[in-house]
């Protein structure tokens, strides 16, 4: 089977500076392919390249299609869900609102009716703040609010910015459980950055290791999470 | 005490006109950051559009109408055009461009339309006053008008899927793309509402003040001092500063300042609510946990 995303010597940049120097890189259809490396190595601008958040060069095909340089709103008309860094929240909206916009482009209502209540079948917190101004949230719960309001656009691919920033080992571990599950039940293919390398590694299939903007070791994340000089060298555990 | 009646009702009347101009400069502000100087000079504008469709013939609420749909998309197209290279521009050069907006605009008036103080009609019975003669007709109907704009407004950005998105657009432009709204097009659409609410004043405030090109100095001045009262960043604060800024100003023209010094009483609130409370009487504090 084809791959779901495909990128080809993908360049990527902001200004003069530039950050990504021609990378390859595929996501499969379904399941989880982690994008690996440290504060700086290109991770963010990738899924931002993905987007149509930067300029690129290269090639960057969706399910058949190419996507680059297209403007971010018709990248995600195409299935891309995005939880940028800093979670994206609309922090003086409500969690409703927040969540009605996850499903801004459907014009299936009953579809996204029942979206909304699997939404709170992953995370109940969020029903029981509804009406809240999502700003007021706690950091945990703003990222269960960004993954939600990602998946209630029914995507083909979620994007997921290092979901674990800035929270309590707790919250982390409860996050990757949902992930998990979201994993199983959504049939969503997810492109996960991360800096924690062993939480990633456990719930991806394939894992990517990028250093200064260069794919420097790319594998089942099976093999990688075992292979003992890449954890010490690039994954620090 | 009839008089202090009076007064506060009249102002209740003109205070609603400049609600909806101080709504529409919230509107532009809190999608660009940014006052639009040359909203009451569109206003003006929309104002003799109506005026010429009626001398033409029209009946006065096709014309009403007509003028709020031209304005509509006179706004639109003022965003696509002007503002919309300005995205990523300094502050000072966007202030330059709505100051160029509103010297063009007044001029252009003043061209087409000559700069002659005319009369503008009035959709509602004059005659006997109403409320034994608190009101007027056309303040009364003004009044209700402003209401039914407001309310609709209200309306739809709460309620809408459209409203929440330019909300959200102006709210935070880059998740709002990340999710599929088209920024561009709801900071388009909100000068295009701005100029139509703006419009609707204009036409309102125009059988008061009696139009010319410069009819809506002064009532930009007040709608700004109730834009900042309400707080500038809060719609619904604005349309409560707009009518509190009519009623201070026909109480204190009535029985502090006079007539004359009215015009003073809006910068003093400017200047009052910037020292003591810059955020205004409603303006929200964003509560934000990380």
């Amino acid at each position: 089977m084809p791959a779901l995303l495909e990128a080809t010597s993908l360049h990527a940049g902001y200004g003069e500076t530039r950050v990504l120097h021609g990378i390859d890189f595929a996501v499969e259809q379904g399941g989880v392919t982690a994008l690996l490396g440290a504060n700086g190595a290109g991770k963010t601008t990738t899924l931002r390249a993905i987007c149509g958040m930067v300029r690129t060069s290269g090639q960057i095909v969706l399910g058949g299609e190419r996507i680059d340089g297209k403007p971010t709103e018709d990248i995600v008309q195409r299935g891309v869900a995005h939880v940028p860094d800093g979670r994206g929240t609309f922090v003086e909206l409500t969690v409703e609102e927040n969540l009605r916009l996850g499903a801004y482009i459907r014009k299936d209502r009953a579809g996204v009716s029942r979206d909304f209540e699997r939404m709170f079948g992953y995370f109940p917190r969020l029903r029981e703040r509804y009406r809240q101004q999502a700003g007021t949230l706690s950091g945990g719960e703003q990222q269960m609010l960004a993954i939600a309001r990602a998946l209630l656009l029914g995507p083909k691919l979620l994007l997921l910015d290092e979901p674990s920033f800035g929270l309590a080992p707790l919250i982390v571990q409860e996050i990757f459980d949902i992930m998990h599950r979201i994993r199983e039940d959504e049939g969503v293919s997810i492109l996960l950055v991360e800096q924690n390398a062993s939480l990633a590694l456990e719930i991806a299939e394939h894992a990517y290791l990028l250093e200064t903007g260069r794919i420097v070791v790319s594998g089942p994340a099976a093999e990688i999470g075992r292979d003992e000089s890449i954890r010490r060298s690039y994954l620090g555990y | 005490m009839e008089g202090v009646l009076h007064q506060v009702l009249s102002g209740i009347a003109s205070g609603g006109i400049y609600a909806s101009v101080a709504l529409a400069l919230v509107m532009i502000y809190q999608a660009t950051h940014h006052v639009n100087f040359a909203q009451g000079e569109m206003a003006t504008l929309s104002t003799y559009i109506a005026l010429t469709l009626i001398n033409a013939g029209l009946p006065y609420w096709i014309a009403f109408l007509v003028t709020v749909v031209v304005s509509f998309i006179l706004g639109i197209l003022i965003e696509r055009i002007l503002m919309r290279p300005m995205m990523d521009a300094p502050v000072l050069a966007s202030v330059g461009v709505f100051i160029g907006l509103l010297l063009i605009i007044n001029s252009s008036t003043g061209w087409m339309f000559d700069y002659m103080i005319k009369t503008f009609p009035t959709p509602f019975p004059g005659g006997p006053l109403l409320f034994s003669g608190y009101l007027s007709g056309h303040e009364l109907g003004a009044f209700v008008v402003t209401l039914v704009v407001l309310t609709a407004v209200y309306l739809f950005f709460r309620h809408t899927k459209l409203g929440l998105a330019m909300r959200a657009a102006a709210f935070n432009p880059v998740s709002s793309r990340l999710v599929g709204v088209r920024v561009g097009w709801m900071l388009a659409l909100g000068w295009g509402l701005a100029a139509a609410i703006g419009a609707v004043g204009g036409m309102m405030v125009a059988p008061i003040v009696y139009l010319d090109p410069n009819m809506m100095a002064g009532i930009l001045l007040y709608a700004f001092a109730g834009a900042l009262l309400g707080g500038i960043d809060n719609p619904l604060g604005a349309v409560l500063g707009g009518f509190a800024v009519g009623i201070i100003e026909n109480l204190a023209g009535a029985y502090l300042v006079g007539t004359e010094l009215k015009l003073t009483v809006a910068l003093i609130i400017i200047v009052a609510v910037l020292v003591v409370k810059p955020s205004g009487l409603f303006g929200r504090t964003v509560l934000s946990r990380v």
